[in-house]
């Protein structure tokens, strides 16, 4: 059992998508789990055959737990058999909320930021979420893409964790916001990802500072074309109740099942919070009036390395959007996948980041 | 940003904030402040169970004790909030309401009604409820069906820190005049609660469980004894989804539909008395509208029909306990399914 | 108005106003007699006629944004505070376009934006309110005052005396204001209430309590100067008691048997405070005869047209039922 966040526990088996017995491919969907946050399938760790499905369906299993058992076509049964007792028999859930990095805090431009810090190695990526998000986001991706490099995650102003003073709210401010986050922590040069709006703002401090950029990725970004769901944003921003925000969230995924009741419970309590509100009408007002984004941005004379990653069925920034990138500019097009494109396929998603920044 | 602190903290910090933020916004009633008049100490008691302590000291001029004269005090609150300032006044034990249910109900909740719209009465009641703490027949009721009867008044029952807080900024920042109902057994009950400022509406029901066999619908105190009734059933097989309405008026049926619909069965938890209580409300509302995806008849779990006793043998079986909560579930849940 | 708090001198204009005020507040309340034996005025109703004196001689101190409370007899008190007549009469008719949409009637006849917090059905609901409107100019720095009008049965609820001391213990601008006419509903005060003059009450609370004849316009005019004047310079509360006559019953319908025979007629003819106050006027050649008569025209004419359109007026529609209870509810 994957731990997907600083607070999941345990999560429950919904289902097998594969058959004992079956060939696996690393990567591979193998078991459906859902945690309190979101729901999402385990992947297969390695290429082998499913000898065992250990956990139930139904079942609720810890952290660290096991789901099953992979293993060459030739290993004996009664080898499996004995692993798996030795496992029960060894096997000590993890303490509640154990030892995991915890988000930290600094000051940018007189703005308390939060950010989660994880991994070593040079240089760092950043990652930079999108409009009503928060760090939260890369649950499924940050710890993966840390075991090769430092990664960091912030939360922008208006947002999560950090001070809810949005300045004018455009992209310059966002920039400057991460300008000084790299400033104040001492990073020169970095991967940049971003999300949605959050690659708006990895695209603009890529062409307003290209030398401390190592490479760019857009996940689902917004900043390359006008087109942008403007009844989502409206949408987000009027949502108060259980209702409504969870049919808002819905329109994030290609499947709208994917939307828990605590994830619906955890946007509301952020969006309860004094100011938030004004912030994100400040943003959407300054980014997506009228329902349109306001700035294309022309990445042709971009000397930076650009990987976009799409869902095909992303319903808030269209994928055709991909397509107006430079030529030079590799284009990944996940079928199937919505506009939460790094976590309704986050390995793949994790691959492709692995190997694009090298 | 994620810190615990009690459920008597929350409202305290909920009550500061407010004040901080809206200049017009009083707190008053016996002994909020404690020593007025007195040699010793001011902000002596800061409420007989410490809630509004260190606000007098802060606000000065906005944090008031009053003699005891309920009919006088909680009238000046529905005038004061008629009148320019939104008024946060204490009822220090709802029991206390008969001497001055007529400013409640025929005053403040009918002003906007009676005067054609033409009236706006933003005040909050800060009132403590439930039994548990052998404080005897006229210090522990659960009075809020009385004022959930009544047109043009809101009434809000937290069960936890952070719905304490968020709640009572809503009420505060309401319009109309909301009744605010604190479990006195509650007070040091700890949670996450969020250091910013910010507002649950009202009228919005929480899960606090998600389960597929029974629907428990809990009011307050009950939603804890809930939990621990679903914990064990749990144990038995039976997974059961826990609805709290966190408000009684506005009620979210919504929701409770919802999970009925999915569940076809349901049991309430009320610590009120029987006859006309919550649970007779919420069990009459769901067999009225959704009768045909009930799968056995709803079951009340209730206090008694009798005052609160005093003896804690006694009083120790007034309240509903997670004991008599499954066995409840149980009869519900095992109950033959209808055609 | 506000200009002769405390004077003793009162100019022309505010002579008149004053007789406009009493005059205006008679005819109301005589057509209402009439009007209400013909059983097209829904409810009930309590008249005024014979107290016009006091609400006139309090409300001549009143700005739009002072506030005054009353009871269950409220039209005077409404009238004297500036609500407007037509809309009044239409409340009474329980009409859409009355003062509070139909939706309150006479017994709860108000208009906040005059200060009018209400006509109240409960007696002794008012000094409470009074408190709270004076709390609220205190807390917020303003010389607003807040008054009540009770009545002598009122005076003995405990909302009554909890507030003088409250108001006393809180340092509060208002004014308390017992109109004794005798008789709460069918029970004459002789028998409901101990003590002497119901002021002296203000003197277990230490306030000032001060006894005024009610048929006297000027006895009241300078007994209120005094009083809310203290009120808005931070002296506190006070507690004046008129004494007066009602000439109606407790409510229309009311045969009045508790009363002695002819114990109206005599009170008309000795002491009605409308031919008080115009013989004094004209004798000390503050004001013409003509003048006033030209005012009595001018209100019949406005009262008659009050009915007229009130009678004709539309009642409200049936989603009015449900409107106005909260701001918002949303559940």
């Amino acid at each position: 059992m994957p731990k997907w966040g600083l607070t999941m526990t345990e999560g429950t088996v919904v289902r097998w998508l594969v058959e004992e017995g079956a060939e696996l491919e690393s990567g591979d969907e193998v078991v459906e789990v859902e945690s309190e946050k979101i729901n999402n399938a385990v992947e297969s760790p390695a290429a082998g055959v499913l000898r065992r499905r250990v956990a139930q369906e139904g079942e609720v299993v810890p952290v660290g737990g096991l789901l099953g058992v992979i293993a060459d076509p030739s290993v004996p049964d009664p080898e499996i058999d004995a692993f798996i007792e030795e496992f029960r028999s060894t096997f000590v859930p993890e303490e509640e909320e154990a030892a995991g990095p915890e988000p930290q805090r600094t000051e940018v431009g007189g703005r308390s930021i939060q950010y989660l810090a994880m991994g070593e190695g040079e240089p760092p990526l950043v990652l930079v979420h999108g409009f009503g998000g928060d760090i939260n986001i890369f649950v499924f991706n940050q710890q993966a893409l840390a075991s090769d490099r430092a990664v960091y995650a912030l939360d922008l102003p208006g947002h999560g964790g950090s001070s809810k003073d949005v300045g004018r709210g455009d992209l310059g401010f966002f920039v400057a916001v991460v300008e000084g986050f790299m400033d104040t922590l001492g990073i020169e040069r970095a991967h940049l990802a971003g999300h949605s709006m959050g690659g708006a703002v990895a695209a603009s401090f890529a062409l307003a500072h290209p030398e401390r950029v190592a490479s760019l990725v857009l996940v689902a970004s917004a900043g390359l074309g006008e087109e942008i769901n403007g009844e989502y944003i409206e949408g987000f921003i009027a949502a108060n109740r259980r209702r409504e925000m969870r049919d808002v969230l819905g329109m994030l995924f290609a499947d709208p099942e994917l939307v828990t009741r605590d994830l619906v419970n955890d946007v509301l309590a952020y969006k309860r919070l004094d100011g938030v509100e004004e912030a994100l009408r400040t943003v959407a007002g300054s980014l997506f009036p009228g329902g349109r984004q306001a700035r294309v941005l022309d990445l042709s004379g971009l000397e930076v390395p650009v990987l976009a990653i799409w869902g095909s069925e992303d319903r808030i920034v269209p994928a055709a959007h991909a397509g107006n990138l430079p030529d030079a500019a590799h284009v990944e097009i996940l079928e199937g996948r919505g506009h939460m494109v790094h976590m309704e396929a986050a390995g793949e998603v994790n691959r492709l980041i692995s190997r694009f920044v090298g | 940003m994620a810190r615990r602190i009690t459920f008597m903290q929350a409202i305290n910090e909920a009550l500061r904030q407010e004040m901080e933020r809206d200049e017009t916004v009083v707190v008053f009633g016996e002994d909020n402040a404690g020593g007025a008049g007195a040699p010793g100490e001011d902000d002596a008691w800061g409420g007989v169970m410490g809630v509004t302590k260190g606000l007098y000291p802060s606000f000065p001029g906005r944090v008031l004790d009053t003699p005891i004269s309920e009919s006088a005090f909680i009238g000046a609150a529905a005038g004061a909030a008629c009148s320019g300032l939104r008024p946060v006044a204490e009822l220090m034990f709802v029991d206390f309401m008969g001497v001055c249910f007529d400013q409640i109900f025929n005053q403040a909740a009918k002003f906007r009604y009676m005067f054609g719209g033409k009236a706006k009465t933003p005040m909050v009641i800060r009132t403590m409820y439930g039994a548990g703490i052998r404080a005897a027949s006229q210090h522990s009721q659960s009075l809020y069906p009385i004022f959930t009867h009544i047109p043009g008044l809101k009434v809000v029952v937290p069960s936890n820190p952070y719905d304490a807080k968020g709640l009572m900024i809503a009420s505060i920042r309401d319009d109309d005049p909301v009744i605010f109902f604190e479990n006195k057994v509650l007070y040091q009950m700890e949670g996450e609660v969020p250091e910013e400022p910010y507002a649950i509406p009202l009228g919005e029901a929480e899960y606090v469980r998600e389960g597929e066999d029974v629907t428990i619908v809990a009011i307050g105190r009950m939603v804890s004894m809930a939990e621990q009734a679903a914990e064990a059933l749990a144990d038995e097989g039976i997974e059961c989804e826990i609805i709290d309405p966190r408000t009684t008026s506005p009620l979210d049926t919504e929701t409770v539909f919802e999970s009925v619909e999915n569940t076809g069965r349901l049991v309430v938890v009320d610590e009120s008395n029987p006859r006309c209580s919550l649970a007779a409300d919420i069990c009459a509302l769901v067999a009225q509208e959704r009768f045909e995806d009930l799968k056995a008849a709803p079951k009340m779990v209730t206090a008694p029909h009798t005052p609160p006793p005093f003896s804690p043998a006694l009083e120790d079986l007034y309240v509903p306990d997670p004991e008599r909560i499954a066995a409840a579930v149980r009869e519900v849940a095992g109950a033959g399914a209808r055609a | 108005m506000t200009e002769v708090a405390g004077a003793r001198e009162l100019g022309r204009e505010q002579l008149l106003d004053a007789y406009r005020t009493m005059r205006t507040i008679r005819e109301f309340e005589e057509r209402l007699h009439v009007e209400f034996a013909t059983g097209e005025i829904p409810g009930f109703v309590h008249l005024y006629a014979g107290e016009e004196a006091i609400a006139a001689g309090v409300c001549a101190h009143l700005d739009e944004d002072d506030y005054i409370a009353s009871t269950h007899r409220g039209h005077g008190h409404a009238i004297a505070k500036g609500c407007d007549v037509k809309a009044m009469m239409k409340e009474i008719y329980g009409k859409a376009e009355g003062l509070c949409h139909g939706k309150g009637g006479s017994m709860h006849i108000a208009d906040l934006e005059k200060g009018m917090l209400g006509a109240n059905g409960i007696v002794g609901g008012g000094p409470p309110l009074v408190c709270g409107a004076g709390l609220s100019a205190k807390v917020r720095g303003t010389r607003q005052v807040a008054v009540s009008f009770t009545g002598d049965g009122g005076s003995n609820q405990g909302t009554f005396l909890e507030s003088l001391n409250l108001a006393a213990v809180w340092g509060l601008p208002c004014v308390f204001v017992v109109e004794n006419n005798g008789y709460a509903e069918a029970t004459s005060t002789n028998f409901s209430v101990r003590g002497l003059d119901i002021a002296k009450r203000a003197d277990g609370f230490g306030i000032p309590g001060v006894v005024v004849d009610g048929h006297d316009f000027f006895a009241v005019h300078e007994a209120a100067g005094e009083a809310v004047e203290r009120a808005r310079n931070g002296g506190g509360p006070t507690l004046i008691e008129c004494k007066v006559n009602r000439y109606y019953g407790h409510f229309e319908g009311d045969a009045q048997t508790y009363r002695a025979p002819n114990e109206v007629e005599e009170i008309r003819r000795e002491k009605d405070c409308l031919m008080l106050f115009r013989r004094r006027v004209v004798s000390a050649g503050l004001v013409e005869e003509e003048e006033l008569d030209r005012i009595d025209d001018e209100v019949r004419n406005l009262i008659d047209e009050a009915v007229e359109e009130a009678k004709a007026a539309p009642d409200p529609s049936p989603e009015e039922l449900l409107t106005d209870v909260y701001v918002s509810y949303q559940g």
